[in-house]
């Protein structure tokens, strides 16, 4: 089987979908040229007109997609950078996310906004953010978070298949990880979590970055005799919170973590979802691990100071484990 | 004539007009006094308190979603505004599914999920209201891009308002349409207010239409009230488009009869500039034309009227006499629950 990285496997996926599908079609900035990371290239040597070079014009390019996927059409829009897609949040959230539901079913809309999102050497306070929890608020949106090259591939096939938009937000840093990816069409679907790692103390509740981070922090707790359970989301909206509930209801602790920032973070609704399932059987409360509530700063040790890594999730796990437990039971 | 404003002259647009049959002149007017039946029935409705939500009324606008539907074919798509009750009509949307989607019933064109903003029919290319302004720039020209892919020959009329042409999608949505030469044509509805701001006061320009030079595409500015000028142009534009030859903006110059929300105090405009306005209604002005030229006598038209009054009558008792939606429904059509065809592969 290949090995491709997390980049390369997005740009099998397109290649196989667009040679099978003559309604897909890529719209964003630089696409021709190959994106930002390298991501489109070659599409528009094989593909030509389908490959769509925008204006540096946000709104037209989630408005277009989404106007010409209720005519049939099934686009995939780059953002290149996450933080570019806030100047097409109107057309994201009032248009494309409500359609459907606002003309009572009368349409679909099946367009995929591909972004990439996450800390990467000192890209500081716009090219470093993670919005996952912004996308996962709106009704209506679909958000898919890979953080392996199989999963990168699979779900971006599901997530160009579905029939409704998706945010599929690519993390920079893990993007050259690479991993076994079969040839061909194949899906991950979509609200489908994936355990990593079986553990019996603790379960650790990540996606994307978080995830990778996760399988180190595994390791790291191995050693001093903790056994963590790992749950890779792989996709936020739908969550699949059964496995999640399930494996907690096993370990009875759990950390929930993002890259993003912890105050109002997705890693809110998982420890509320967690505790609102399983309070009686928690030993301890739900903890969170994320970026502090600041921008993310240029200098790299204030970057780090800010954005949490490997470490954060041992300390957090550590914590859990070794403190008393809250009931006798 | 890129980059040109031409004005289209009133005998310009008689002549065409006079191209048109017989039952195409009648119909023109069937369509307005469509709409203006069925939005005074909203309005007193309205003000009764017999509606939920808000409403904003097409009223004094009639020749603009007439004239400019008039020159679409049946295949052709149209994206609409918050004051969209005229387009929905104009595009064939019937009172039934209208006037109960503005009662919030099961019946209505969206089950009750959008009412008057929102009012949408996409079995007749209705691409829906939109209750943003400006919401339905990019949406068009998304159409455009799939027609152009899927090599259709459908064209999509962009319906807004002078508002709207200050929003930074117009610019996004005019440049992208323009540079791909997307079969689209933007017509501003400027009814001279931007809620209750004067359209003077938003934009030094006083001949909107200019703007189409920004992005080499023709433009125009017309007499809105003038139903066959609408449509002279707009038929110009739609030919245009469906040709290759790219959008085009017509700006149609109109009054709007209510406030921006039917409920509101009208505080905002001179008396006199109403009074004045009114005195330009364009539907006893087609009338007047449509006797004068011997298409319709008196009797005709009040017998249209008559007609049209006893269907909007019908369609509020069947708006009242329809269930609202179950409430076990209030999550459907979130998503949908289909796929790419080839998922099975």
């Amino acid at each position: 089987m290949p090995l491709l990285s997390m980049g390369q496997a997005t740009n099998d996926a397109m290649r196989v979908v667009m040679r099978i599908d003559p309604d897909v079609i890529v719209l964003g900035e630089d696409i021709r040229w190959g994106g930002s990371f390298g991501q489109f290239r070659g599409l528009y040597e094989e593909f030509g007109e389908r490959v769509i070079d925008m204006p540096i014009s946000e709104s037209i390019i989630v408005a277009a997609s989404a106007g010409a996927a209720m005519r049939g059409m099934r686009p995939v829009a780059s953002m290149s950078f996450v933080e570019f897609s806030m100047g097409a949040m109107d057309e994201l959230v009032n248009q494309a996310a409500k359609l459907r539901y606002m003309f009572g079913g009368q349409t679909k809309v099946p367009f995929v906004l591909r972004c990439a999102d996450g800390t990467i050497r000192s890209a500081a306070a716009q090219h470093s953010e993670s919005f996952e929890a912004l996308f996962a608020h709106v009704p209506g949106l679909k958000v898919v978070a890979p953080s392996t090259a199989y999963d990168a591939k699979g779900l971006l096939i599901a997530s160009i298949a579905d029939d409704n938009p998706v945010i599929y937000l690519e993390n920079k840093k893990i993007q050259p990880t690479k991993g076994e990816v079969p040839e061909g069409l194949y899906e991950v679907p979509l609200g489908k979590a994936a355990v990593r790692h079986e553990g019996t103390d603790v379960t650790i509740v990540a996606y994307s970055i978080q995830a990778v981070n996760g399988a180190e922090a595994v390791q790291q707790l191995a050693k001093e005799g903790i056994s963590a359970e790992l749950i890779d989301l792989r996709t936020i909206v739908p969550l699949d919170i059964d496995t999640v509930l399930t494996s907690v209801h096993k370990t009875r602790r759990a950390v929930v973590c993002h890259e993003a920032w912890t105050f109002g973070g997705f890693g809110a609704e998982l420890a509320a979802q967690i505790q609102e399932q399983l309070f009686d059987v928690l030993k301890a409360p739900v903890l969170r691990v994320g970026a502090k509530h600041a921008h993310i700063p240029f200098a790299p040790n204030l970057e780090r100071a800010v954005v949490p890594a490997t470490e954060e999730i041992v300390e957090a796990a550590r914590r859990l484990v070794r403190q008393p437990d809250r009931k006798a039971s | 004539m890129t980059g040109e404003t031409t004005a289209t002259r009133p005998r310009e647009a008689e002549r065409q007009a006079n191209f048109l049959p017989r039952d195409q002149l009648i119909a023109l007017h069937r369509t307005m006094v469509r709409i203006r039946a069925f939005e005074e029935r909203v309005a007193k409705d309205y003000m009764a308190r017999k509606l939920p939500g808000f409403t904003h009324s097409y009223v004094g606008e009639e020749a603009v979603a007439a004239g400019g539907c008039a020159a679409l074919a049946p295949g052709d798509l149209i994206t609409s505004t918050h004051r969209g009750h005229g387009h929905a009509v104009a595009k064939g949307v019937n009172f039934n599914a209208m006037m109960a989607e503005l009662y919030g019933k099961a019946t209505g064109s969206c089950g009750g999920r959008g009412g008057s903003m929102h009012i949408a029919d996409f079995s007749l290319g209705m691409l829906g209201a939109n209750g943003i302004v400006g919401g339905g720039f990019g949406l068009s020209a998304g159409a455009g891009l799939a027609a152009q892919f899927r090599k259709t020959t459908d064209v999509t009329l962009c319906f807004f308002g002078d508002g709207a042409i200050n929003k930074g999608t117009f610019h996004e949505s005019l440049n992208f349409s323009a540079v791909r030469k997307l079969p689209v044509v933007f017509l501003c509805e400027n009814n001279q207010y931007a809620q209750y701001t004067a359209v003077a006061r938003m934009t030094p320009l006083k001949d909107l239409s200019i703007r189409a030079a920004a992005y080499a595409i023709p433009g125009v500015e017309i007499d809105g009230n003038d139903v066959l000028a609408v449509y002279a142009a707009t038929r110009d534009a739609v030919d245009r488009a469906r040709n290759g030859g790219g959008p085009s903006l017509i700006v149609a110059h109109t009054y709007r009869f209510y406030g921006h929300n039917v409920a509101e105090a009208v505080n905002y405009r001179p008396k006199e500039e109403v009074e004045a306005r009114r005195k330009e209604d364009p539907i006893p002005r087609y009338e007047q034309w449509l006797q004068t030229n011997g298409v319709m006598d008196g009797a005709a038209i009040k017998g249209v009227w008559d007609e049209t009054n006893d269907e909007v009558e019908k369609s509020v008792t069947f708006a009242n006499e329809s269930a609202y939606p179950d409430p076990a429904t209030a999550l459907d059509d979130l998503f949908a629950d289909t796929r790419a065809s080839w998922s099975t592969l």
